[in-house]
């Protein structure tokens, strides 16, 4: 028996049938979540996708926050259950206060797209088990809220807990602070990041590169050892 | 004003109606009086005024245009043709794609961040009212100088609206072009294209049969937006001493797109939409007279059940109304609450608003009285038909005359070096990464290709690995010299893009971008460029599936240059095999196929270095074309090259400079031997590819070239890291990087 991995659908999510893909292709069992139902149904880790959730036209993911789904979710991703949001899933994460810190818009005002290089800088989390400490990779950026920011006390704490996961190397695409491209929780259950691991999954497309596959065998791993 | 009725009309013969605010000709509002037996009423006026106006009527092109279905080639892979939506074709394993091509021109230089924006959206509603999940967009556009102050306010704007709409509804951006020109100064045009994709038995089509079924309105509500935006603003030449046009753009909301995408293909997947039309230009007049003259009865609409934004809107608003994100479907009476169940799961307002009756008129009552009761055929399908004159224009000899191949050529290798410089960092060969990094193209992952590749290609079978590739090309400068020549030219750079990467050519889109038709010179133009295209679509087997015409393209008596925009798409068995540009491996050789001539009129080089245009452009040989495309297919297939670029704009330098960037790979090239440096580099030469061959591959390759008989010259190799001509001069990747790279930041930044 293969893990449930659950992908939430928003109005406006974008990537979720993408991740569903990574999810299959990572050997996991991809589970359709709708945001107006409460039921997670059983899953055994929920991904957030990216996309435009309401359009993003107050904040992003200031609406998605507040979707029935997001109830249970919220109370769950507390008891432990491992949850990534990737993109708008972070910004909807940041809302949520599973994470903290915010989005806001990219410093140069433009949504970019670009291959980007990443630095792994926690291998601990139930999302990084299959990275090593400080490697490089190069995952598909997209954005145009993608700027992280914290007051200094919390990104002081995030530093001095190893909770900064991932960070921005040789461009810093949108501003954000100390280069955080992802955070996680202090339970190492929760991540967020800006880059879309999900696009990073076969050979032939994209940017032909597999660097995000880890995400999803990391997970599977980790399920699987706890089961 | 108090309400204008069918009945009120039939009383007061004598009222003056606004039918020149409206866009309409005399003559043609006594057609209108004619037809009607009797004046119409306000309803009835807005109705005719926009589904007359040239945008929406082809008035002026379609006597031109017929041309596309009487050559048009015999092809089994044609499922639907021109006339719905959007044409269809079969790209087998059961699969049918749909795409088409359409402009946003005119609302793009008035409000450049909505009129492009809504321009996604409109194609993108066409894409889903065939049935199809859409699956990328392309982006095809003409800017003004790129150093003109203006540029700076229309450009960003422009690509702004494309990603911020296309971004939010989760389309990847594969592919389309920028080119810079004076002659698009205040014409800038804004076209967009976009590809669907579906199982062949998921085709739907524009129509409402069966009475008693009901017509639902469903998507946005409908605005004050757009209103007149049809008639008024595509359809006049812009002229400086009128009032501001902005009210009549349109506000999209790539969000509530993104719904009616999912919500509409949820419909479809439950098999409960009889007939389906998107609102576009010309909004419920359009929809309605539309369904219900291709269906088989008549239809009833009671125009207070639609949705309003805002309760102050006339009847004739809301006819004429063009708010974006607005769908109509024709179902069944007893599929309608489920229809509704979906729409409401979604958040999408859904309202029945009509049904089907047995009759042949369309009726619309307001308040319960009869504002409408019209033929819908007269309203959708016989509108005026214009056989302007055209004439070639007294200048045009003139033109031919200034042959390019007579200005001054570099003197010496030095000057040689500075030229190629000059080129690779000009606006319009410079790279265009600055827009392209605004657009997602990893959406939905499948793109296999994006650009800068000759074309987009999306993966649209997981198992199989079954996909299809999109390119779109049109050079006004050659199109300028001679528009017959310039048409087959936009189609054989198309079919030769989607060729290069390992594609089929199958069908054909079109976008044709002209002047005023009031003008003889422009309607010779544009009757020139349509023979040429449909001569060219004849011989290369490619049906024309569905276009757009959008003319008015003049400030004054100043039109752009004729720009047909051609797109081709491509299907590919196996995504694995496909070509990319970038040189991939060191050691590789680089052969030229086709052959070079001193062909400089309308060249990228004519106009860099010398600001001209003049002479002939490059002669057309589609057969050559033809066999160019299979050595090509043939080449990826079997696995004989690992790269190919087509030759066009720049000629040789310019796509090789292009592979070596791509790839971080440098190339030493040999000068061949019949060829000074300078033809070699910079002709235009139709019908040629550079491609990278393995030394393993190499007899293989030249056999097939040779049993084939496709010229195939050696070049040179994939090497270090400068492009080296050799015996002239070298320039390094970095150097050229730094030239080709920094230009549109330089501009536009």
């Amino acid at each position: 028996m293969t893990a449930r991995i659950g992908v939430v659908t928003f109005p406006g999510s974008l990537d979720d049938r993408d991740t569903q893909r990574a999810i299959r292709l990572a050997g996991a069992e991809p589970v359709a979540l709708w945001h107006k139902d409460k039921d997670l149904k059983q899953v055994d880790a929920v991904v957030l996708p990216g996309g435009f959730s309401y359009g993003d036209y107050l904040r992003a993911g200031a609406i998605s926050r507040f979707s029935p789904v997001m109830e249970t979710l919220i109370d769950q991703a507390k008891a432990g259950l491992p949850v990534l949001g990737i993109c708008n899933g972070f910004q909807v994460l940041t809302e949520a206060h599973l994470l903290p810190g915010a989005m806001l818009g990219n410093d140069h005002l433009h949504f970019i797209c670009r291959d980007q290089k990443l630095r792994v800088e926690n291998t601990e989390t139930a999302w990084t088990l299959d990275y090593e400490a400080g490697q490089e990779i190069h995952i598909p950026l997209k954005n145009m809220d993608g700027r992280y920011v914290a007051d200094s006390y919390t990104l002081d704490q995030l530093e001095a807990e190893g909770r900064v996961v991932f960070r921005y190397v040789d461009f810093n695409p949108n501003g954000s602070l100390r280069d955080i491209a992802g955070i996680t929780n202090a339970a190492g259950n929760v991540v967020g990041l800006m880059p879309h691991p999900e696009h990073a999954v076969e050979s032939l497309i994209g940017t032909g590169r597999t660097d995000g596959l880890p995400f999803f065998t990391s997970i599977l791993k980790k399920l699987v050892a706890a089961s | 004003m108090s309400l204008d009725t069918v009945e009120n009309a039939s009383k007061t013969p004598d009222v003056e109606l606004p039918w020149a605010e409206l866009g309409l000709k005399k003559d043609e509002y006594e057609r209108v009086v004619e037809i009607l037996g009797r004046r119409p009423t306000g309803a009835e006026l807005a109705m005719y005024s926009v589904m007359w106006s040239e945008h929406c009527s082809y008035k002026s092109s379609k006597v031109h245009l017929r041309q596309f279905g009487e050559k048009a080639p015999q092809s089994d892979a044609m499922l639907v043709g021109i006339g719905e939506n959007a044409g269809v074709v079969d790209v087998g394993q059961g699969y049918a794609v749909t795409f088409k091509v359409e402009s946003h021109n005119h609302p793009s230089y008035v409000e450049p961040y909505q009129g492009a924006a809504t321009g996604v959206g409109g194609i993108v509603r066409d894409i889903i009212a065939m049935g199809a999940r859409p699956i990328a967009v392309v982006d095809p556009l003409r800017m003004g100088a790129a150093d003109h102050p203006d540029t700076r306010r229309v450009l960003p704007g422009v690509v702004a609206g494309i990603g911020g709409y296309g971004n939010c509804l989760g389309l990847p951006n594969i592919g389309g072009e920028l080119v810079f020109d004076a002659c698009y100064q205040g014409n800038p045009l804004v076209n967009a294209g976009a590809i669907g994709v579906m199982r062949h038995e998921d085709i739907h089509l524009a129509k409402a049969s069966g009475a008693g079924n009901k017509v639902i309105m469903y998507g946005a509500r409908t605005g004050g937006d757009g209103i007149g935006g049809a008639s008024i603003l595509a359809s006049e030449t812009f002229d400086d001493a009128k009032p501001s046009k902005r009210p009549a753009v349109q506000v999209g909301d790539p969000f509530q797109e993104k719904l009616l995408i999912e919500c509409t293909l949820e419909a479809f997947a439950e098999k409960l939409v009889v007939g389906i039309q998107d609102l576009g230009a010309a909004g419920i007049s359009c929809a309605t007279s539309e369904l219900a003259s291709n269906g088989s009865g008549g239809m009833r609409v009671e125009l207070d059940d639609v949705p309003l934004r805002d309760s102050t809107l006339s009847p004739e608003e809301i006819l004429m109304s063009e708010s974006q994100e607005r769908m109509c479907a024709v179902v069944e009476p007893s599929k309608v609450d489920r229809f509704l169940e979906i729409c409401e799961k979604w958040d999408v307002i859904a309202t029945v608003i009509g049904e089907v009756t047995d009759g042949d008129r369309l009726e619309i009552f307001w308040h319960g009285e009869k504002i409408v009761d019209v033929d819908p055929r007269t309203v959708a399908h016989d509108g005026p038909v214009y056989e302007r004159p055209y004439a070639r224009p007294e200048w045009q000899d003139a033109l031919q005359a200034d042959d390019a191949n007579k200005l001054p050529r570099p003197s010496s290798s030095d000057e040689l070096k500075a030229q190629v410089l000059a080129l690779v960092s000009s606006p319009n060969q410079a790279s265009k990464k600055w827009i392209t990094s605004q657009y997602d193209h990893f959406v939905q992952g499948n793109t296999v290709l994006a650009q800068p590749e000759d074309s987009g290609m999306i993966r649209i079978d997981e198992e199989t690995g079954l996909g299809v590739a999109i390119a779109t090309d049109g050079n006004g400068r050659f199109a300028k010299l001679d528009p017959y020549t310039g048409a087959q030219l936009a189609l054989a750079e198309a079919y030769r893009n989607v060729a290069t990467t390992g594609a089929k050519p199958l069908a054909v889109s079109d976008c044709l971008n002209f002047g005023s038709p009031e003008d003889p010179a422009v309607m010779w133009q544009f009757a020139e460029a349509i023979r040429g295209l449909a001569d060219g679509c004849l011989q290369l087997g490619t049906p024309v599936t569905g276009g757009n015409v959008s003319l008015y393209n003049q400030t004054g008596e100043a039109a752009i240059h004729p720009t047909p925009v051609v797109a081709v798409l491509g299907v590919i068995d196996d995504v694995a095999r496909r070509t990319p540009v970038a040189f991939q491996e060191e050691g590789q050789l680089l052969y030229l196929l086709g052959d070079t001539k001193e062909e400089f009129g309308g060249s990228a080089w004519s106009q860099v270095v010398h600001d001209h245009l003049g002479g002939l452009p490059p002669q057309v040989d589609l057969e050559r074309e033809r066999l160019l495309g299979e050595i090509l297919i043939s080449a990826s297939r079997d696995g004989m090259i690992d790269a190919a670029h087509d030759l066009s704009d720049g000629g040789l330098i310019q796509a090789v400079v292009e592979s070596a960037l791509l790839g971080g790979k440098g190339a030493r090239l040999v000068v061949p031997d019949g060829l000074d440096a300078f033809t070699f580099l910079f002709s235009e030469s139709a019908g040629r590819a550079v491609v990278a061959v393995p030394r393993s591959e190499e007899l293989r390759f030249n056999d097939m070239c040779g049993a084939r008989g496709l010229p195939v010259t050696r070049i040179g190799v994939v090497d270090g890291d400068a492009v080296d001509v050799q015996g002239e001069f070298a320039l390094s990747l970095a150097e050229l990087r730094e030239a080709h790279e920094g230009t549109i930041p330089g501009l536009l930044a």
